[in-house]
């Protein structure tokens, strides 16, 4: 069937056969170990079938949920949300009002599941941190030179550290993607692991920003090398570069955690980030995760959803499903 | 020469600016009053409704804000691309009425000099329903009309050209935005509208019209929190059916004008009704200057 299997995605059971025994062959030490052997594996990842993840996504994108089932993905949904605010007008006032939120998304309804996390810039964890305290609401801190990367090793260190002392339980870092489109896989693996280093106990999401790698071919190679490095989640998007998370890049890294996964025996989350703004958009993703990662990802653990405007939409559609009145967002919060 | 075929119109909805079709896929036959085939039309379903409030919604921030000199010039436009179909609303009409062609034609006369008496009550509503009020203290105080957002109008099921242009018209002066839910038999004057609006600088979403069944669509606008008010012309003769949407309207305060008991007589003149209905008195008190 034109080399694709159908339950598996794009990936051909040939090619998952044939990853497999290259990496148990040439062992993850080893790949990792120099410049030209990370490279070699990288190149050597089998190429992305474009036409097929985009058709594979849009199949996939035109499942109808409908009812207990769509009831079922809302409150996922919002239970996966890492609720972001990265604006240069960000303030204090405005991070402990979006802390509220997270805890308690709709005041009128405290059936409604608190999100995952709440994502800042550095300076704003400790005014998080303090809001979210004993919620259990996770704090994530953007790092490493949020949005472009561009600085040195020793200020990304820095700019990590300092989160972390702040109090973030979950860093999400920039990959430095000049370096990668320029072939210099090694400094970036290189960064990854020192950054991943730098946040001890944290959680390091690394962010690709798939939005400026131009192939899905670089996707793969870029979750691979983010996953190789010791990320604990993979990141689509900074959220400032357009396009931001797609479905065919999500798609794509979801194939390559759950092949991670079969070959190391270490699960990686993904989480799609920027362009998310309404329920169907949500539940088009959690779609595509259960059909290529698996139920195994179906969980704020493994899954997450970078946006600010879709928590509203999907309270909006909850609130349709138990009122059965359409809302109106005069009755929810600006953010 | 061969005979020619006849076409048979099929046609679609009008929200955002755009015609599409109804998500619920259905249409339904239009016959004129002895029962022959005029054209087909589309039966919106609740989804198309709340994509029409969403529209509506959209476009409130720019029509609203539009300067009322704006909002007259733009209506004023509609009025001349009314007259230019005129012919085919007259059709229209007689057809769908049952009336003769000079009564038809007196109707959509009508329709259009109603259109251009509202058109230029955008720039005059503020200076009769506002007001400059005495206060004791060094303040200017005054009372300004605006518009109260996204109007659901149900549009009267007898007169489909000048009932449905003597509920739409006012709505639109003050910078209201409306989805309107025509005649259910009588629809085509409404698709004519539509496509005069899409055709003149009226924005896309200022007026998005669904065809179909009232019951269809009806209870969900009455029951939506995004639109503010809702004037039931259209349920007019129909008691049962008009409480039911009042008490939906009521769970948010929408304005409702209620519906008569009988569809009026709407030749006879508007007033300003129609217009005050559909606005929000703001007061403000501004310090005298030193």
């Amino acid at each position: 069937m034109g080399g694709r299997d159908g339950d598996k995605g794009v990936l051909t059971q040939g090619t998952r056969l044939g990853l497999v025994t290259v990496l148990n062959e040439a062992h993850l030490a080893d790949v990792t170990s120099s410049q030209a052997s990370l490279r070699q594996f990288l190149l050597g990842l089998p190429s992305v079938d474009q036409v097929g993840a985009e058709a594979r996504a849009a199949t996939l994108a035109s499942r109808s949920i409908k009812t207990t089932a769509k009831q079922f993905a809302i409150d996922l949904a919002i239970s996966m949300i890492d609720l972001t605010t990265l604006e240069g007008q960000d303030t204090p006032g405005k991070v402990r009002a979006l802390c509220a939120k997270a805890q308690r998304p709709d005041p009128s309804d405290p059936s409604v599941p608190r999100v995952a996390a709440i994502c800042v810039y550095p300076d704003l964890v400790s005014t998080a941190e303090a809001a979210l305290r004993g919620s259990g609401v996770k704090v994530a801190s953007v790092a490493t030179g949020f949005p472009s990367g561009r600085t040195t090793l020793e200020v990304k260190q820095a700019d990590t550290r300092a989160a972390v002392a702040a109090g973030a339980d979950e860093v999400d870092m920039v990959i430095d993607r000049g370096a990668f489109l320029a072939g210099r896989y090694a400094q970036v693996f290189e960064e990854i692991s020192t950054v991943k280093q730098a946040c001890g106990s944290a959680h390091l999401k690394v962010i690709l920003e798939t939005g400026e790698l131009a192939t899905y071919d670089n996707v793969r190679r870029a979750s691979w090398l983010a996953m190789l490095a010791g990320a604990d989640f993979i990141k689509t998007s900074t959220g400032k570069v357009s396009p931001a998370a797609t479905l065919p890049v999500t798609l794509i890294m979801l194939e390559a955690v759950r092949d991670f996964l079969d070959i190391t025996g270490r699960q990686v989350g993904v989480k799609p980030a920027g362009g998310i703004r309404t329920t169907k958009d949500a539940i088009k993703y959690l779609v595509l995760v259960n059909e290529t990662a698996g139920a195994a990802w179906l969980s704020p653990d493994w899954f997450r959803i970078g946006a600010s405007s879709l928590l509203n939409d999907l309270l909006m559609q909850r609130q349709k499903m138990t009122t059965g009145r359409y809302a109106g967002p005069d009755y929810f919060t600006l953010d | 020469m061969s005979e020619r075929l006849a076409v048979k119109k099929t046609y679609k909805l009008y929200i955002g600016g755009k015609f599409p079709r109804s998500e619920s896929g259905r249409s339904y036959q239009v016959t004129d009053t002895k029962g022959r085939f005029l054209a087909n039309a589309a039966h919106a379903s609740r989804k198309d409704a709340r994509d029409a409030v969403v529209a509506a919604r959209k476009a409130f921030a720019g029509w609203s804000r539009a300067t009322a000199y704006n909002r007259g010039q733009v209506l004023y436009r509609v009025a001349e691309v009314m007259e230019g179909r005129r012919a085919q609303f007259v059709d229209e009409v007689a057809a769908g009425e049952g009336l003769s062609r000079g009564k038809a034609e007196k109707a959509v006369d009508e329709s259009i000099d109603r259109w251009v008496w509202y058109a230029g009550w955008t720039d005059k509503i503020a200076q009769v329903v506002g007001s400059s009020n005495p206060v004791a203290g060094p303040y200017f105080d005054f009372s300004v009309p605006e518009p109260t957002g996204v109007v659901a109008v149900l549009a009267p099921q007898r007169s489909s050209l000048l009932g449905l242009v003597s509920v739409l018209a006012p709505v639109l002066v003050s910078g209201n935005t409306a989805v309107v839910a025509s005649s259910y038999e009588r629809p085509l004057p409404a698709i004519t509208l539509g496509e005069v609006l899409a055709t003149s600088d009226v924005p896309g979403g200022v007026v998005n019209i669904l065809t179909g069944r009232m019951g269809d669509t009806a209870p969900w606008l009455a029951a939506h929190m995004d639109v503010n008010a809702v004037d039931l012309a259209g349920a007019a003769g129909d008691d049962e059916h008009a409480r039911e949407l009042e008490l939906a309207a009521a769970e948010n305060l929408k304005r409702v004008v209620r519906a008569p008991a009988d569809e009026p007589d709407w030749t006879a003149e508007p007033g300003l009704d129609r217009i005050t209905s559909f606005l929000e008195t703001k007061t403000v008190w501004h310090p005298v200057g030193i």
